[in-house]
């Protein structure tokens, strides 16, 4: 090397560099890194941690007729968590889930009672689903409302329509197709002996269950190969650069709400068939905890973020929670406690900025305890 | 033949006058700083052109052809790009992915239409390297640097063979080095034949890279003059209103 000046325009350019990839860490970022900076990872190894321990301290937990029965509890919610994460991805919020449920069960059960065949009743019921996400939709993406109001609204209309509709009462004499509407919602598969062939370890999963992974795989599909998810993305990263850059930015908000009606219609189905009965009861509260479980596995209230899986891992891991607590004899009074815990907990380790903020906040803190 | 010719353009949004019989024209290739104080009608100007809005008086026209553009994507049909002042990206997407955003490439039939995700990284990856940026077709935005934000947005209008770009700001809340390299790509722009209209507050900026300048006051043109007959003094003075018109 040459003692003369060297070129320090490029010099300090590649140092400045060098610099940046530090303080950013990665830009661009490796499969393996990706994972490790997912929440859902995280939670997919908090979750099966929990499931070993349980399985390990509580032999019923572990057991095939227990997996099963956690398998179909929270099924429900991972499907309208499909549609939550959807509508979290563009910044917007759906807290009308729970009451578009009971509305959906009461309209279909008021068709079974009427005498009408199970498929129009279902039908009626899912329209009637859809077309409370048309209204949200509407009104969110066209009338540029906050979506927050928009689905409060609907929360408490969907509901009172329900309690109407009902008469206040419990349906269940459900005509002649009651026994095929019960089928639906009860059906389980694989089989054990002797109906079946499925292995006496095997859980016979649920129709809520199947459902649920068939969603999963569509809505992951779609996530990651269509142009409509990569809008559905960018609109949660910057709804004016979307808009500018010619994505339909209104159409598609419209349908990520009238999506979470539909997810919350096809539970509220199967809810009805497996309970055999509607009640406008059904689904209350259950708008949080679809947003906790969505938020769990990494989507953002902030909206640009969110993952078929995660929805997913994040129901599961709520429904895995409280079952172990009941299996482990805890009073279930205490699981909010648990539940609320977690949800604060895994959103702060799943920042990306988790760590860093921790640290930052420890080292504020420690040089005052110098002094 | 000028590329865009603007003719005697005047526009008014109720009472409040923005812009009065403006008239000039952008040849292939050049390189022109829009200049004036805030108020003075740049970006009622730009978004003109853009296709925002019709002119109330005066046409605008592309290749000698008389437009009336009514959205931004009917100009941007006609080879009209606007680089925003903020940018217009999406910070949870990568490079790729937002130079990309509302074209993407597909392939495949409906319904498993896909994304054709190599193709388009292959091609952002050979925008970037025309532009000499070192911006990375898989980087995220949120990660990115002032200057390599330009880039991609940059390559945006490189996708689509844009005739004309214009830079709303490109150059403010940028750090030095970041400037010069804002500056290079405009450069290259010029170089692959494309006409770019810079506005901006920066002098230094502008006498670097324009060809003309036009300043603009109150909404009408004081000054149309080729970067070798005019000085930052005399632009100062333009803009402020010390001298009347030039």
């Amino acid at each position: 090397m040459k003692p003369s000046h060297p070129d320090i325009a490029s010099e300090s350019k590649a140092a400045s560099h060098a610099i940046l990839d530090e303080v950013s860490d990665v830009r661009e970022q490796s499969a393996l890194q990706k994972l490790l900076r997912a929440q859902s990872f995280w939670v997919t190894v908090a979750l099966a941690a929990l499931m070993l321990g349980m399985s390990v301290l509580e032999p019923t937990f572990g057991s095939a007729e227990n997996l099963g029965n956690i398998s179909r509890n929270f099924a429900p919610f991972g499907i309208m968590a499909l549609g939550m994460t959807v509508v979290l991805i563009t910044g917007g919020i759906d807290l009308s889930v729970g009451s578009i449920m009971a509305l959906v069960a009461i309209v279909a059960g008021l068709f079974l009672t009427w005498h009408y065949p199970w498929y129009v009743a279902f039908s009626m019921g899912m329209l009637t689903g859809v077309a409370c996400g048309v209204v949200n939709g509407f009104f969110v993406a066209y009338l540029r409302m906050p979506s927050f109001v928009v689905t409060l609204g609907m929360m408490s209309f969907a509901r009172s329509l329900a309690v109407v509709f009902s008469g206040n009462q419990m349906l269940y004499q459900f005509g002649p197709d009651a026994p095929i509407v019960k089928a639906i919602g009860q059906a389980k598969w694989p089989l054990r002996e002797p109906a079946g062939w499925a292995p006496h370890w095997m859980p016979e999963f649920s129709s809520h269950f199947w459902t649920l992974i068939v969603l999963a795989l569509i809505v992951g599909w779609i996530f990651n190969f269509t142009a409509w998810a990569r809008h559905l993305f960018a609109i949660g990263g910057n709804e004016d650069a979307a808009r500018l850059t010619g994505v339909p930015v209104d159409w598609i908000k419209f349908q990520a709400y009238v999506f979470s009606a539909f997810t919350a219609s096809v539970a509220a189905i199967l809810l009805l068939g497996y309970n055999g009965s509607a009640l406008n009861a059904l689904g209350t509260g259950y708008e949080l905890r679809v947003i906790a479980a969505t938020v769990i596995g990494g989507a953002s209230l902030m909206g640009g973020y969110g993952t078929a899986f995660g929805a997913v891992v994040g129901a599961a891991f709520l429904e895995v929670i409280r079952n172990a607590l009941l299996m482990a004899g805890v009073d279930s009074n205490w699981q909010g406690a648990f539940v609320g815990a977690f949800i604060v907990l895994a959103v702060l380790l799943g920042m990306q900025t988790g760590g860093t903020s921790l640290r930052a906040l420890a080292q504020q803190w420690v040089p005052i305890r110098r002094r | 033949m000028a590329l865009l010719e603007v003719r005697g353009v005047s526009k008014s949004f109720g009472a409040i006058r923005a812009l009065t019989d403006v008239s000039f024209a952008i040849e292939p290739g050049e390189v022109v700083g829009l200049m004036g104080d805030n108020g003075a009608g740049k970006s009622t100007m730009v978004k003109l052109i853009a296709g925002n809005f019709p002119p109330n008086e005066g046409e605008v026209l592309v290749d000698g052809q008389v437009c009336h553009f009514h959205k931004p994507i009917e100009a941007r049909a006609e080879g009209i790009e606007v680089v925003y002042q903020d940018l217009a990206l999406a910070d949870n997407l990568t490079a790729a992915q937002n130079v990309f955003l509302g074209r993407e490439i597909k392939k495949g039939f409906w319904p498993f239409r896909i994304l054709d995700k190599k193709a388009m990284i292959e091609r952002s990856a050979a925008l970037f390297a025309e532009l000499k940026s070192e911006t990375r077709p898989r980087d995220l935005v949120r990660k990115m640097s002032g200057g390599q934000r330009q880039a991609v947005a940059i390559a945006r209008t490189r996708l689509s063979n844009a005739k004309l770009v214009m830079m709303d700001e490109p150059t403010a809340a940028i750090s030095v080095r970041q400037v010069s390299e804002v500056l290079d790509l405009i450069r290259r722009l010029k170089a692959q034949g494309v006409s770019v209209m810079l506005i901006s507050h920066r002098m230094p900026d502008v006498f670097a890279v324009c060809d003309r300048i036009i300043v603009m006051r109150r909404g009408t043109k004081v000054a149309d003059k080729p970067k070798a007959e005019t000085s930052p003094e005399e632009i100062t003075g333009l803009i402020t209103g010390a001298i009347r018109e030039a």
